[in-house]
């Protein structure tokens, strides 16, 4: 028998301004790896990662998540006017003084920026912001940690840098959930692939199995239009 | 032209009158603001960021309140403060503290107004990341008015503008008393009525110098954040 699944999302209906965005969606997500949720644009994928988070409440169904402590990096870093630590500290204020400074020199190291610390967060690159933002996670020390597109708007570089990271926490027991537009990153990362459509999950596998092969036609739809070049060449 | 000699001339050997009429106004003013201040920020971010039944009309009344006639605000406090008004045991009525009553009571709702339309467009981009995080609304508001601290120079300066400047208010409740509680608005009005121009003159320039010397300190307190933190 396997172990119970970290996220299970049962029959999730969910509407926001008159418009079904969410239409008795399930998935169930193992705990531990990297999942991708792919799929096109208003098939739903950022609203599902918000309803596991709790940032959105369906109209029905019904969430389990079983993490106990959850991080969220979105597309654009949501970065206050305060230094590089200050924003790190963010989420760490239940903490006492001493391990929250230690936390935020730790977590800042990690993503390469521990020389700025004092520096003003809102005057770093798009890169940087956003490797700030995997800082501020990674200081939480989540066990899930879901990303909505974060390198849509970064440079290959900086993705790089940010794919790293992510392949770090995930190998440190983290599990990710990833909504991204870049199938190449998701070849890269994930384990797990689930295509969304018109708010449904319609199909979920491997992804090589999934980019090269898709079963249903919503899917071979997304990837005949989105799929560039050769995925795999760069996968394999 | 002997009124701007005589209006130099008060200004240049420093006027006692002169000096303890601004004096007044400006500590009357500053502490309105202060109290303004401390009530609207945290009352405008409250307001952005929690969610309760009620919330749009109690904004719109907020709102409206920023256009509160003075006047108005002077009379419903004169009979609050009056001796048989409910605090009228305070005996407040005419002395710089019932002026201070007055002008927090319109600055608090224009601090709250502007605090609350620069914290809600703030919320825009950093909301989900804060209710991500499992901040409740107070820390969130909190936070918030941390991120538009140099945005808020505007609220204390409008709140300032509409303090030093009202005349109705301070002088239904404090009564424009020689040495006690004329200000220099209430001093400008009845020196001109009275027909001593020059010193209703100096008195004018004093405040417009104060004015423009507070709005060129926020102005470069702003710069120096624009410059800092983009």
């Amino acid at each position: 028998m396997s172990a119970a699944p970290l996220i299970r999302l049962d029959d999730i209906g969910l509407s926001l301004d008159g418009r079904r965005i969410l239409d008795r969606l399930r998935l169930e997500i193992a705990a531990g790896g990297v999942t991708a949720l792919i799929g096109p644009n208003g098939a739903g994928k950022s609203v599902t990662l918000r309803v596991i988070d709790g940032l959105l409440r369906p109209d029905s169904g019904v969430v389990r998540v079983a993490s106990r402590r959850r991080a969220f990096v979105f597309q654009r870093p949501a970065l206050i006017r305060a230094s590089a630590a200050a924003n790190v500290a963010l989420a760490l204020k239940a903490l006492p003084r001493r391990e929250r400074a230690a936390r935020v020199a730790e977590a800042l190291a990690r993503v390469g920026l521990a020389h700025r610390s004092r520096d003003a967060a809102t005057r770093f690159s798009g890169g940087e912001q956003q490797r700030l933002a995997l800082a501020r996670a990674w200081a939480m020390r989540p066990d899930l940690l879901l990303l909505d597109e974060p390198t849509a708007s970064l440079d290959p570089a900086a993705t790089e840098i940010v794919e790293e990271l992510l392949g770090a926490m995930a190998r440190a027991g983290t599990t990710v959930v990833l909504v991204s537009h870049n199938l190449g990153q998701v070849a890269r990362l994930a384990g797990t692939v689930l295509v969304l459509a018109a708010g449904r999950v319609v199909e979920q596998g491997p992804p090589r199995r999934i980019l090269s092969s898709p079963r249903t036609p919503e899917a071979r739809a997304y990837l005949a239009g989105e799929l560039p070049w050769t995925v795999f060449a760069e996968a394999s | 032209m002997p009124i701007l000699h005589e209006t130099l001339s008060r200004l240049w050997t420093l006027d006692r009158d002169v000096l303890a009429i601004a004096w007044l106004s400006l500590r009357v003013s500053l502490t309105a603001v202060s109290i303004g201040l401390l009530l609207g920020i945290p009352l405008g971010a409250l307001f952005a960021v929690a969610r309760f039944p009620g919330r749009g009309a109690l904004t719109g009344l907020l709102n409206a309140f920023m256009g509160l006639p003075p006047v108005i605000v002077g009379l419903v406090l004169y009979l609050v403060l009056s001796r048989s008004g409910p605090l009228g045991s305070l005996g407040l009525l005419f002395t710089p503290s019932a002026m201070i009553a007055a002008q927090a009571t319109l600055a608090t709702p224009l601090v709250a107004a502007l605090t609350r339309q620069v914290v809600a467009d703030a919320q825009v981009h950093l909301g989900e990341q804060l209710r991500s995080l499992g901040l409740s609304a107070p820390r969130q508001a909190g936070i918030l008015i941390y991120d538009v601290r140099f945005s808020l120079v505007t609220a204390a300066l409008a709140a300032f503008g509409r303090a030093i400047s009202e005349i109705g208010a301070v002088l239904v409740v404090g009564g424009n008393i020689d040495g006690h509680t004329r200000t220099m608005t209430t001093a400008i009005s009845l020196e001109t009525q009275k027909g001593d121009l020059s010193l209703a003159l100096a008195l004018g320039l004093v405040l417009m110098s104060l004015v423009v010397v507070v709005n060129a300190a926020a102005a470069l307190l702003r710069g120096h954040a624009a410059r800092a933190y983009g």
